[in-house]
């Protein structure tokens, strides 16, 4: 069966995919967002302050090198208690959840990571004044992760 | 299944104050539920390292609650801020109850 694409289902197909997209992002995954509401609790989340450094194409999922740090004294108020790393394209988005204290100097952790296919690595930290901040990073997977 | 072995790479000396990284991995197959036996069809139940935490003189430095998504041989890299020596303490948990402990001494001076 061949397939008519006129101009009028092009414009429909791309006005959805804009639309799709538009709506995608911020909400992505559902899974990934009942993961943050279920950490952040009430607090409202804002974006920025973590820094998610990952390889931008990952050839092998079994094996992706992850690193989160957040800029803190770690002293005082100024604290981070923890950072939940989330991955949305893979079976569960749940990955990791690094709880810091005081005698860790920085909040600042790495770990390799499974990914199953291009997806979006999604970080959430959560500060001991209660505010929470989210930021993600896109990595492109070449053979997926997740085995036959 | 292979044994499995804790590794730790911890600064033998530091400076008081000094944040120092540290490096653990466990040996460990991270079965993750999702892959099924080529054989029968059936899904290999789940059995992964779920839980870290490293300590110090007792005190708890730095915990990870651990999932299905972290890669076979789960790898873990955090900070210590070095108050005195002491004795750095790592423990791992598994799905079936298995507990694996590590310890180092940081001499400061």
């Amino acid at each position: 069966m061949t397939m008519q694409l006129t101009r009028r289902d092009a414009l429909v197909f791309t006005v959805a995919g804009v639309a799709a997209a538009t709506v995608g992002l911020p909400a992505m995954a559902k899974g990934v967002d009942d993961a943050i509401s279920a950490f952040a609790g009430d607090a409202k989340v804002g974006s920025g302050k973590i820094t998610v450094t990952a390889p931008e194409i990952a050839e092998n999922g079994n094996s992706v090198p992850i690193e989160v740090s957040v800029e803190s004294a770690m002293e005082g108020d100024d604290m981070v208690e923890e950072i939940m790393i989330l991955a949305d394209g893979n079976p569960n988005p749940g990955v990791a959840t690094f709880k810091f204290s005081t005698l860790s100097g920085e909040a600042s952790a790495s770990t390799r990571i499974r990914l199953a296919k291009t997806q979006n690595v999604v970080a959430v930290a959560k500060m001991k004044d209660g505010s929470v901040y989210s930021a993600s990073r896109e990595v492109k997977v070449t053979i997926g992760g997740c085995g036959g | 299944m292979a044994k499995i072995k804790p590794r730790v790479k911890v600064p033998k000396k530091a400076e008081a104050g000094e944040i120092v990284t540290i490096k653990t991995l466990i040996s460990h197959p991270m079965e993750s539920g999702q892959r099924k036996d080529k054989k029968t069809g059936e899904i290999i139940p789940q059995d992964i390292v779920n839980y870290f935490k490293a300590t110090f003189n007792g005190e708890t430095v730095f915990e990870t609650d651990i999932d299905a998504a972290v890669s076979t041989n789960p790898y873990i890299e955090f900070t210590l801020k070095v108050p005195e020596s002491g004795t750095v303490g790592f423990l791992w948990k598994t799905d079936n109850d298995g507990e694996f402990e590590a310890e180092k001494k940081i001499k400061v001076g």
